[in-house]
């Protein structure tokens, strides 16, 4: 009976003499851990102009060496109507580990939907992208691991285009590369969208030299620029190929366009 | 007789020493999977004219220890899904059972069209993104084959990670590497889905189990093949390798027993 007595009591719990019970885990080397997050490769890219705006994705999904499937979009239409999105005039592109950015579309897809059925009046770009970068800050210590880049029309009817890092740190550009193979991508943009190194020739020598203006670039123009930028990526990234998705915000709508790739 | 009621009943102290209570672990951390023990290896399945053809051989392993051979990996959820199973066998035994009260809630409700590829595949692919996202993931890979709403052809994958995706012809595991392109040979896009019937796929979905018993150490002659169309699934658990060959075997060379 005296041991009995000599035991704590119990505590809270039905168990009784239960303070042998350990509270810790067994310590110890932990041979193998779960890692929640996968590259699926593939590369995006936006480009907005003066009443237009161009997003573009390759169809590939891979994981390390392997092919998942030659198509599997990148761009997601936002907002507007059903399942189909019909009238949408907001468009996000996810890059990095494909089913956070499944999660992500669907989280912004409803919020933009339940944002027209409160107020009557479709979503600004703006206030969109600033609820994205919400919505990515707000799992800052397990992050959505990809790279959003949203796009659409403003107010005055400019092309807009916002680019995100996974954390939710975002900003307005004229053009955005992400993905595997935006460090191939994005120098080339900055030659031939913002005319970055470029000069204007007898314009002076050494620092009289004049570099040339940035402007808005004519439709046509920007969607050769994607394909070029896109069929290059493809012979020297592994990860990026099968199919070239693009989706032009106008006015008029969201058109969409698909253009075979390289498939090796 | 004492008066604490926790005590009583019980072998006394005293007489037997404190009850060691270590196998007891209610108050230590949770536990989640780190790793699969017992597992399944690939599943195949292909698209065709008029529906699709999945398999996936009967062995459950155990690391390289051929443990059960009779597992089907295969499960048939209504007359238009088929769901394949690869990767750890509890973890499938527990989907098992959560598709099982699915449909069973799906039964008793109002709702007159029942669950099609499509839905399932959006379910348990939010089951599984949500398993990940607690760190609690459901160590598989998982097939899910049949019709979509509008009764064509349907096949996508989800794996533990959440992540989904879909083909005209998908492979999990070892699969991926072995029967997938064999199965693209056939099959490279969504158009040439409609150039290919019933027959054909079959023929192909069995040559690449015969490639993935030749070259998979984890695998069994013995499999499971169900093939779903609008006529309903035709699903058979006891299918044996036909025709295997392996003359293959003895022109390789360079290791096993061979001298030279």
């Amino acid at each position: 009976m005296s041991a009995l007595f000599s035991l704590a009591p119990p505590q809270g719990g039905p168990g009784y003499s239960f303070n042998q019970t350990p509270t810790t885990a067994p310590s110890g080397e932990r041979q193998h851990g779960f890692y929640p997050y996968a590259d699926n490769g593939g590369s995006t890219l936006g480009i907005s102009g003066a009443d237009f705006t161009i997003l573009a994705g390759d169809t590939r999904s891979t994981n390390g060496y392997s092919i998942n499937t030659r198509y599997a979009p990148k761009l997601f239409k936002i907002g507007g109507e059903g399942p189909d999105n019909k009238g949408a005039r907001i468009v996000l592109s996810v890059v990095g580990f494909a089913a956070d950015g499944e999660a992500l579309k669907e989280r912004l897809d409803t919020i933009v939907k339940m944002y027209k059925y409160q107020h009557g009046k479709p979503m600004s770009v703006s206030a969109c992208a600033q609820r994205l970068s919400h919505i990515l800050y707000n799992k800052r210590f397990f992050p959505y691991y990809v790279h959003a880049i949203l796009g659409g029309l403003d107010e005055e009817g400019k092309g807009a285009l916002y680019s995100y890092d996974p954390v939710g740190s975002y900003e307005r550009e004229q053009c955005r590369a992400a993905g595997a193979a935006a460090s191939l991508i994005m120098p080339f943009l900055d030659n031939q969208v913002n005319f970055k190194n470029q000069y204007i020739p007898g314009s002076g020598t050494g620092h009289e030299l004049k570099a040339r203006e940035a402007q808005p670039l004519p439709q046509p123009h920007v969607e050769d620029l994607v394909r070029d930028a896109f069929t290059s990526a493809v012979e020297r990234h592994i990860e990026v190929g099968d199919g070239l998705q693009m989706m032009i915000i106008t006015a008029q709508g969201i058109q969409e366009t698909f253009t075979p790739l390289k498939q090796d | 007789m004492n008066h604490l009621p926790q005590a009583w009943g019980r072998p006394r102290d005293e007489v037997y020493g404190a009850y060691d209570h270590s196998h007891f672990q209610n108050a230590g951390p949770n536990q989640h999977t780190q790793q699969p023990i017992v597992t399944g290896t690939s599943v195949i399945a292909a698209k065709f004219k008029d529906g699709v053809v999945i398999a996936a051989d009967n062995l459950a392993s155990y690391g390289s220890l051929a443990r059960f051979t009779d597992v089907k990996r295969l499960r048939k959820f209504n007359s238009e899904v088929v769901v394949g199973f690869g990767g750890d066998v509890s973890d499938m035994q527990y989907l098992d059972r959560l598709l099982n009260s699915l449909d069973i809630r799906e039964n008793y409700s109002s709702t007159d069209t029942p669950l099609n590829a499509k839905n399932l595949h959006t379910y348990l692919a939010k089951v599984m993104y949500k398993r990940r996202s607690d760190f609690n993931p459901l160590w598989n890979h998982l097939l899910i084959a049949g019709l979509d709403g509008e009764s064509k052809p349907f096949l996508a994958s989800a794996d533990l990670l959440g992540t989904t995706f879909s083909a005209p012809t998908l492979a999990t595991g070892f699969g991926a590497h072995l029967a997938q392109p064999i199965l693209r040979r056939t099959l490279p896009d969504e158009a040439s889905v409609a150039n290919v019937n019933k027959e054909d796929a079959v023929k192909l979905i069995k040559e690449c189990m015969k490639v993935l018993f030749y070259r998979d150490a984890r695998s069994l002659d013995k499999y499971s093949i169900a093939i779903i169309t609008k006529e309903g699934v035709e699903l058979k658990e006891n299918e044996k390798l036909e025709n295997q060959s392996w003359a293959f075997a003895e022109t390789i060379r360079g290791y096993g027993t061979q001298v030279n």
